[in-house]
């Protein structure tokens, strides 16, 4: 193989998944392609190996038995991953990965589920279900468009910053109108609907620290994202 | 106030809905109203009960099999034929075949219910029959999640009275039948070699293999090409043609059949039965074909990814103008990303004419990743509609649709070609 290799792993694909998180992968693979590299991806499910090999960490949001599924294991990978992450490795948690990044996830029942810590955040689970179209705007990336579907409400401690301030919908809680998280090169959020799509920016984002971590320099070739800004522009006028 | 009194201000209301050119819902509200329990009372005395139907995929294409071969056998059966599978759409379906006494003529019910809308009518009326098709990721941001609109399915299994029919290739579906241990529970069920056609949730999201299941099924596919479907049944193997297409609804009259040999039990005239399976013409928008200029042009309904997905398998050629119309409306769902769980590249030998809908970019960005390419884009569905027609006037067309989508599509070609009269 000739082009030079970005491996994404793809944090509990079959158990967290649940909305479209497939497109953020895809858009990731693709547009590394345009960039000339060769994308190599690799599902990581509860009881494989972990790979000795990540520039990339994706995972995605999944229903309760989902979560039940993988959080001993993600427990146990967990370690590994706050390394990863304290290097600069780029990762991407939606939804219900994001509240497992966190310290825990208190139920409405009052049952605490442990997550790695990896962000200092905690999420409380409410009756509330924050469901919509969600715009955000974060000064490095600008609008965020998406869509929310969440009952865990989230509250972040320094050092984490948020990801972006609501513009529409509500975003991290129902209180401090802000949305996701940033750590070192961390990203969590609970927009899904697919993020990456219509987000290019942050997908660029991820991609740029990937290459500048492996390679050292990154060269970034004109992709015609028009489309994208259309869609862009056509969503940010549909209801909540 | 009495069944009678309550019947004629039903069918009054009715008729004045009809002349304003409304739709069904209205009337069955009212009746709903002036008597809660006008379904529960009219349905009570049919002589073989009542059939619910239900699952995220096929409900109205099934039930439309069940009903015709109930028919086949001699019985009168009453249905919401009208797709308004809520029940107030069954109150409104009751009042066109009710007499003027409030008593209803048929045999059997045979009922389309959408899972949150079953679980409240079992709790007035437990059907003798139930028929859980499958459980998909559909509307997620309506229902919540796969496992709870599971959990509404079980509660209709466990309302039924007497015999319960379950999917044997849908983990999520198959597992109801642990609870039911009291009841008559039948499956249906593919061959090994089509299960990869057919995944269930679970196998939609993964790459993982499937696993053969030890359940025996009642009624099996064995095989579908070319229209021929081969079932097996009783140890005994029986091909037929079908007009039904789509893979999807061609395993669900495996079924079908289940369930009406559930309720007939031996008194089966199967010459009759088979003859009239492979005469059934698909649903409303359920790959319904129109004549369009001289051109066949097929209708697909498309509301989640495995739908989609199980569409564009089951549709596919090559000489076919394609287009796609999504909406975002709340009968469609909100959220869009469901495109994203739908694989879009066997389009890309073909491209797509058209991609409309208020969601038309959203659309058009997914297909661009899947190297699919769009001739014209347009978020105004009347005029992406007569462009796709003017442009492919001597080809065949498709046109893959969200629901409120179709509403627009069947309304405006309505003035083009004889398209039947659906009512919402």
């Amino acid at each position: 193989m000739n082009k030079k290799v970005i491996n994404i792993v793809h944090l509990y694909a079959r158990d967290m998944n649940i909305y479209g998180d497939m497109g953020n992968v895809l858009v990731i693979k693709r547009r590394l392609e345009k960039y000339g590299f060769t994308p190599l991806i690799t599902e990581y499910n509860p009881g494989d190996n972990f790979p000795s090999e990540i520039d990339i960490v994706i995972g995605g949001g999944g229903q309760d038995s989902g979560q039940s599924k993988i959080q001993d294991d993600l427990i146990k990978i967990g370690p590994k991953l706050k390394k990863l992450a304290q290097n600069g490795v780029p990762m991407l948690m939606i939804c219900g990965l994001y509240q497992l990044f966190g310290k825990f996830f208190k139920t409405s029942s009052g049952e605490i589920i442990k997550g790695i810590g990896l962000l200092d955040i905690e999420t409380y689970g409410k009756s509330e279900r924050l469901i919509g179209n969600i715009i955000t705007n974060s000064r490095e990336f600008g609008d965020i468009i998406g869509y929310e579907n969440h009952s865990g409400q989230t509250y972040l401690n320094s050092p984490v910053e948020p990801l972006g301030s609501v513009i529409l919908g509500a975003g991290n809680n129902t209180d401090d109108g802000s949305e996701g998280a940033r750590y070192k090169n961390v990203i969590g959020t609970y927009l899904h609907g697919s993020l990456l799509p219509k987000n290019y920016k942050i997908a660029d984002f991820l991609i740029e620290k990937a290459v500048l971590n492996r390679y050292g320099t990154f060269e970034k070739i004109a992709i015609d994202d028009s489309i994208a800004d259309k869609a862009r522009q056509n969503a940010k006028k549909r209801p909540r | 106030m009495s069944k009678q009194l309550v019947t004629i201000i039903g069918k009054a209301v009715k008729t004045v809905a009809r002349l304003r050119g409304g739709g069904s819902a209205l009337p069955g509200l009212v009746v709903e109203h002036i008597d809660p329990n006008f379904i529960s009372k009219t349905l009570s005395h049919l002589p073989m009960g009542v059939v619910v139907i239900s699952g995220t995929n096929g409900k109205t294409t099934t039930t439309k099999m069940v009903v015709e071969l109930l028919e086949s056998q001699g019985l009168k059966v009453f249905t919401n034929r009208t797709g308004s599978n809520f029940t107030r759409g069954v109150a409104a379906a009751l009042l066109g075949e009710i007499d003027i006494r409030g008593n209803l003529h048929a045999d059997i019910a045979v009922l389309e219910l959408d899972e949150a809308h079953a679980v409240h009518f079992v709790d007035k009326i437990a059907p003798r029959y139930s028929l859980i098709l499958n459980v998909m990721r559909d509307q997620l941001d309506r229902f919540g999640e796969v496992d709870k609109t599971a959990s509404l399915l079980q509660h209709i299994a466990l309302s039924t009275t007497k015999t319960v029919v379950l999917n044997r290739e849908d983990t999520l579906i198959a597992k109801i039948s642990d609870n039911l241990s009291k009841k008559e529970v039948r499956f249906f069920g593919l061959n090994q070699s089509l299960r990869s056609l057919f995944p269930n949730d679970d196998e939609f999201h993964s790459t993982k293999p499937t696993t053969k299941s030890k359940i025996k099924a009642d009624v099996v596919l064995t095989s579908f090409s070319n229209n021929l479907a081969t079932y097996e049944f009783d140890n005994k193997s029986i091909t037929t043609k079908l007009k039904i297409n789509g893979i999807y609804n061609v395993f669900n009259s495996a079924a079908a059949l289940t369930l009406v040999r559930a309720i007939l039990k031996d008194k089966i005239d199967y010459d009759k039965l088979i003859g009239t399976l492979s005469k059934i013409k698909p649903a409303f928008g359920r790959g319904e074909s129109l004549d369009v200029y001289g051109q066949p042009l097929e209708l697909i309904l498309v509301k989640n990814p495995s739908g989609f997905r199980l569409g564009l398998k089951s549709f596919q050629t090559d000489e076919h103008a394609v287009m796609i119309a999504i909406n975002d409306n709340y009968a469609d769902g909100r959220d869009m990303s469901w495109l994203w769980d739908v694989d879009f590249s066997s389009l890309k030998t073909i491209k797509v004419s058209q991609v409309s809908g208020t969601r038309a970019y959203d659309m058009a960005l997914r297909l661009q990743y899947d190297d699919v390419e769009t001739d014209f884009i347009d978020t105004n569905l009347k005029k992406s509609l007569n462009n796709f027609l003017n442009v492919n006037i001597h080809v065949p067309k498709r046109i893959y649709c969200t629901y409120t989508a179709m509403l627009t599509i069947r309304k405006s070609l309505a003035k083009i070609t004889n398209v039947k009269r659906i009512i919402k």
